[in-house]
């Protein structure tokens, strides 16, 4: 009998951990309303921050999560916004939609007025039809697909997917050392990222007449064996291997490349930003990677140096484009509060409105583009200048 | 014809390395009759373990194996005996199989807490280049030789214990009838204890293979190659040893070839398929036994 209740006590504990991931969009309607008493009563913007601080892609999540807290913290030291100080609150989504849903639940319940993320792509999609129906700001530092800023009231730091995609053709033919390159990609079919990247890629290198020999892919699944894809790329003699993926799978590619012999320029977008942090890696074999970020931590403008430093002080390390977009999101959102008056006692949907409003008419010179600014269109695409950088050393250093 | 046998070499390499980890699998699952989902992850935190010793702790190689081996064997026997044993009883199997997932989910958060999800890169712990024939054109990794070669012996070892042992015997026994088995004096709980003992410590040593050939060693890094042994194991024939062997190399190689010569996008597809068309023509797979069902 004890077995058997036992066994019964198991099984019913895994179920409810599995059903507890649907539950959570239930509460809905009496959040919204605990929310908007809560904000009135105290004197404080709150904005609430989502992103993976664990799982696979737990480097983007922590760097942005880390980046808002020295934001927050700076702007409140200089007075905050309005006057009134920043309430900051990150909640964990491990990359995952219905984990992103679950905590932006947690986070309306906390009285959240306005949103920095999510930081990851399919999340963030997930995210934007919730703020869509409460009509909450969503600004989001670096979700890249197209859909994740669909809706007018969201809008996002980083480029989109497209974008990095024609502007990496554009620099591969612009480069003279580049631009006669047999070129091969790799790239994931199973994110929405990667296929986004590669298919504006494709397009635009057809219209440059770059000249793309091989195109291979793989999934999330079979995210271990690249051999076959390499040797397909070696075979059709490529000389740059166009990676529009993220680096835990580059860092593999390379390390795969390396073994069999197989030496061609790589070239990656922002996902490969964070290949240096890899434990244990043979950083040699990063030497001479081009990639796409806008962000080089280290440019010499003393917005950067700033931020950089005090970054370093508090996590260890330099911080990667995710970090600095998220820097930059948070004084987007104090300079558009202070032009359009926001204060904290507005109601999310009213804030949302003069945010939307304002969103494109400030200019942010911030760490990503510094000395150039940034604006936004109301489709809410940044404009701003992509920038290559290249590894030397062990380092990203500005590529020319 | 050389461009063939590359791609048939790199689906060799990878069909090892799935063979290896199906042998943990199949010999679970041929004598305690469960299937052990945490298996993968039980090969996620031996490889975690070697890196401990190896890079953290600067112990040689082989020696950080042989150390893992032995605390998976114990994680597997406490595993065992904590989370299986008291569901033995239990009137569906589905409970220990439901458990299995449960212990699975809880090594990866375990190890998501303890050795955080940043990816590790693993140093090889063969460090051996491998040969390379026809002037360079056609290179046989080191690593992917050594898993050959280990999986045979391990093959054969495990033949001769479960033949020629009376612990072995007695692991027949109680696969075949563990109400029998304990009437014939078998110690049916120490027998199936010593089972997860040598499939546990076999996972360290898959878990040395895998990340010396796929160096990235996350929390998740045991999960999806597991499900592709488990397949494997499945496609050789669930509980026979040299089927694990045989299925493991076929899935690699017809997953390396489909990629080549079908598509990379619907190389998982036609995998899977093959499993479900052996199966229907062949459904206890290429080395399984007919089992008669007595009426």
């Amino acid at each position: 009998m004890k077995k058997k209740l036992m066994s019964v006590l198991l099984a019913a504990a895994l179920v409810s951990s599995v059903l507890a991931g649907c539950g959570g969009a239930a509460p809905q309607a009496s959040s919204e309303a605990s929310a908007s008493e809560e904000s009135s009563g105290q004197a404080a913007f709150k904005i609430g921050g989502i992103g993976p601080t664990t799982g696979a892609a737990a480097i983007y999540g922590s760097d942005v999560r880390d980046a808002i807290t020295i934001a927050v913290d700076e702007i409140n030291a200089a007075g905050g916004i309005n006057g009134y100080p920043i309430e900051y609150k990150f909640e964990d989504d491990e990359h995952n939609a219905e984990k992103a849903i679950n905590a932006y639940n947690t986070l309306k319940d906390w009285g959240m007025q306005l949103l920095v993320g999510t930081v990851t792509s399919a999340p963030c999609i997930a995210v934007s039809e919730k703020t869509k129906e409460d009509n909450m700001f969503q600004l989001t530092p670096s979700g890249t697909a197209v859909n994740c800023v669909q809706y007018d009231n969201a809008f996002r730091v980083c480029f989109s997917d497209p974008n990095q995609g024609s502007a990496s053709a554009d620099y591969i033919a612009g480069n003279a050392s580049l631009k006669d390159k047999k070129i091969a990609i790799i790239y994931d079919s199973s994110t929405e990222y990667s296929t986004g990247i590669h298919d504006s890629f494709v397009a635009k290198a057809g219209e440059l007449s770059l000249d793309i020999v091989s195109d291979t892919s793989f999934t999330t699944d079979s995210a271990t064996d690249f051999s076959v894809q390499l040797q397909t790329a070696k075979d059709a003699a490529a000389e740059l291997l166009f990676l529009p993926i993220y680096y835990t799978e580059a860092s593999l590619i390379l390390q795969q490349a390396d073994g069999m012999g197989y030496a061609p320029v790589f070239f990656g977008v922002d996902g490969m930003d964070g290949i240096l942090g890899v434990e244990n890696f043979d950083t040699s074999l990063a030497e001479g990677v081009y990639l796409l970020t806008p962000f080089s931590a280290t440019a010499d403008d003393e917005l950067t140096v700033n931020f950089v430093k005090k970054f370093n002080d508090m996590t260890g390390h330099i911080p990667n484009q995710f970090g600095a977009d998220a820097y930059d999101a948070l004084y987007a959102i104090k300079a558009v509060a202070e032009a359009q008056n926001v204060t904290p006692d507005m109601s999310v949907s009213d804030i949302c409105e003069a945010m939307k409003k304002g969103m494109v008419e400030i200019e942010l010179t911030g760490v990503l583009t510094s000395p150039a600014a940034i604006t936004w269109t109301a489709a809410g695409e940044p404009n701003k200048d992509p920038r290559a950088v290249i590894i030397e050393n062990s380092e990203y250093v500005l590529a020319e | 014809m050389l461009n063939f046998l590359t791609y048939l070499v790199n689906g060799i390499s990878l069909g090892s390395i799935y063979a290896i980890i199906a042998l943990g699998y199949t010999m679970v699952y041929g004598i305690a009759k469960m299937l052990n989902f945490a298996h993968g992850d039980v090969i996620m935190i031996g490889s975690y373990l070697i890196y401990t010793f190896m890079v953290t702790g600067g112990v040689n190689p082989l020696l950080s194996v042989l150390l893992a081996m032995v605390c998976c064997t114990v994680l597997g026997i406490v595993t065992e005996k904590v989370a299986y044993k008291p569901l033995r009883g239990a009137s569906s199997s589905l409970a220990v199989l439901i458990t299995a997932i449960g212990v699975s989910y809880l090594l990866q958060n375990l190890a998501l807490l303890i050795f955080t999800a940043n990816p590790k890169s693993f140093s090889p712990v063969i460090t051996w280049e491998g040969i390379s024939l026809f002037d360079g054109e056609l290179r046989i990794q080191g690593v992917t030789i050594v898993t050959i070669i280990t999986s045979l012996i391990v093959l054969v070892c495990l033949q001769l214990f479960i033949n020629r042992t009376r612990q072995g015997q007695a692991m027949i026994a109680v696969s075949e009838d563990k109400g029998a088995a304990a009437l014939m004096g078998i110690n049916v709980n120490n027998t199936i204890s010593l089972t997860f003992a040598i499939g546990s410590g076999l996972a360290a040593v898959a878990g040395a293979l895998l990340c010396s050939a796929y160096p990235n060693l996350t929390p998740y890094t045991g999960a999806m190659p597991g499900i592709k042994a488990f397949v494997a194991a499945v496609l050789g024939g669930i509980g026979s040893i040299p089927g694990a062997m045989i299925g493991g190399l076929t899935l690699g190689v017809i997953e390396s070839l489909s990629k080549r010569y079908i598509s990379t996008q619907l190389a998982d597809a036609i995998v899977f398929s093959i499993l479900i068309i052996v199966l229907l023509v062949r459904p206890t797979g290429l080395l399984g036994k007919k089992i008669q069902e007595k009426v």
